[in-house]
């Protein structure tokens, strides 16, 4: 046996020093579907407590919708649970050919191909496209799978500072003698709610040669008019050469995810991506429910509508009771704390209060940016949004922080 | 080396840190503040400067020497481009 005493102590060590740095993650356990109203047990062995869910990436409010959970029913009944087989050896039904298409004219590119989620896209997509006669540019605040998947690739790697457009423009410039250059960025950033400026980035990318590689997770389904994604919000629809997105967040929430973009890009990942050649296809229960969810989608703009006006009152409501929150207009609405241990205070009060939201800090967010982060749901109501804020200004009053500003919070609590 | 030119060099990497990397008015970079291992400036984000370093004295950083530790302070990347100097 070579798990020895010695092994031990040292994880038991390494978990106790996350323990101490007040960075242990648990789980909380739901006892119910995911929706606006959840029961959870929390702390672990508790009594199950009613809460208003407020953190969840179910923008569209789909995850437990009737149509969705009929259709995955039937394509359980149709097409068996599992596939036991790897995409291109006997893994692949009609239906998942079925869902890249739609994927496609979804999101107005040139083909798609399915992953077993958004973090296997991105860790397969670079190295699939990319040698190392090629440039990678990254915005700094890409989700971490996107800088795990480029650490996979052999392409050479430079960042520019968020969103900012000199700085990009610099950068294309100072690599512009690399073979091929891609320039990669979030449509929505997941911890600020802010958007990337992708019609000025789909005009320098056009100045400089270079590809455009957007991540639409926390986009795909609501963003824009017609909800296709940040490129139909900025305006440049059909002009982004690669998207990666999830169907693990307003598309069902169940697991799943693609790179959709140019047909060579596409066919290159059909040969070349580990997580696809060497995972599991998609389940068809799972397939099954993601093209119900595109029908619904591709039918009416109802749920993204109410989502946007339940994301504006949020938002409203929270600059009225006097938060300071991180500008944006997607449905991330970040109540910025600024300190660590006041955002697990009051993510634990408000808990108390019947409203789940997490506090983010340090190393998730930057340091002294400590957060309660807000996810607005379509599955959201107004009650349950006045029933949230209610919440929130009680123990906004309880810490003194209603009206006060960024330099005044962190003078009373530190950063 | 004579002081004021190792000085010079500091300053020059120092001034190129802070415009590249830091972002935040209020934080303030020494010559020994930790740079990678600290968070403000990322591994991905090196090229830049081995770029900056190569043009600006220039010199050849081998790949195997631009390391995240050998960039971690203003001293250490200053005392790297001094083992190429002149070669």
């Amino acid at each position: 046996m070579s798990y020895t005493e010695k092994t031990r102590d040292l994880y038991r060590g390494q978990l106790a020093e996350i323990k101490n740095a007040g960075i242990f993650k648990e789980e909380r356990f739901i006892h119910s579907s995911q929706a606006a109203d959840i029961e959870v047990e929390f702390p672990s062995g508790s009594d199950l407590k009613k809460v208003i869910n407020m953190c969840s990436n179910n923008y569209l409010g789909l995850s437990s919708h009737p149509e969705v959970i009929r259709a995955a029913h039937e394509g359980l009944e149709n097409r068996g649970y599992g596939m036991s087989s790897v995409r291109f050896i006997c893994g692949t039904q009609d239906i998942h050919r079925k869902l890249e298409n739609k994927v496609t004219e979804f999101l107005g590119t040139e083909d798609t191909i399915l992953f077993p989620s958004c973090m296997d896209a991105n860790a397969g997509v670079f190295e699939a496209i990319l040698t190392s006669e090629d440039i990678m540019i990254s915005d700094r605040l890409v989700h971490a799978s996107i800088i795990d998947g480029m650490r996979l690739c052999s392409a050479q790697h430079d960042t520019f500072k968020h969103s900012s457009m000199e700085h990009l423009e610099e950068k294309l410039m100072l690599h512009s003698d690399k073979r091929l250059k891609l320039v990669i960025t979030d449509g929505v950033f997941s911890m600020d709610g802010d958007t990337a400026k992708l019609d000025e980035m789909v005009s320098l990318c056009e100045k400089y040669g270079a590809m455009l590689l957007v991540d639409d997770s926390h986009a795909t389904g609501f963003i824009g008019k017609t909800g296709r994604g940040t490129h139909e919000f900025c305006n440049v629809f059909g002009k982004i050469d690669v998207i990666t997105t999830t169907f693990g967040k307003a598309l069902g929430g169940a697991s799943g995810g693609c790179v959709s973009g140019r047909k060579e890009i596409v066919d290159m990942c059909r040969q070349k991506a580990r997580p696809y050649l060497f995972s599991n296809t998609i389940a068809p229960v799972i397939v099954s429910g993601v093209l119900k969810v595109f029908d619904i989608l591709s039918s009416s703009t109802e749920r993204r509508d109410k989502l946007e006006k339940n994301a504006a009152y949020w938002r409203k409501g929270l600059t009225d009771a006097g938060f300071v929150l991180k500008e944006g207009n997607t449905p991330i609405v970040p109540v910025m704390l600024f300190n660590a241990k006041l955002s697990q205070d009051f993510s634990r009060d408000l808990y108390n209060e019947g409203i789940y939201a997490i506090g983010f800090f340090f190393p998730v967010v930057p340091n002294g940016q400590a957060r309660i982060r807000t996810q607005i749901s379509a599955g959201h109501d107004i009650s349950h949004l006045d029933k949230a804020l209610s919440a929130f200004i009680k123990v906004g009053r309880k810490y003194g922080i209603l009206g006060l500003t960024k330099d005044q919070i962190i003078e009373k609590y530190g950063q | 080396m004579e002081e004021n030119t190792l000085n010079e060099m500091k300053e020059m990497v120092l001034n190129y840190v802070v415009k590249e990397y830091i972002d935040d008015e209020d934080v303030k970079i020494t010559y020994e503040t930790p740079l990678i291992s600290s968070g403000y400036v990322d591994s991905f984000s090196m090229v830049s400067l081995l770029v900056f370093l190569e043009n600006k004295f220039k010199i050849k950083i081998p790949p195997s020497k631009a390391t995240p530790e050998a960039f971690d302070n203003v001293n250490s990347i200053v005392a790297l481009v001094n083992q190429y100097l002149n070669k």
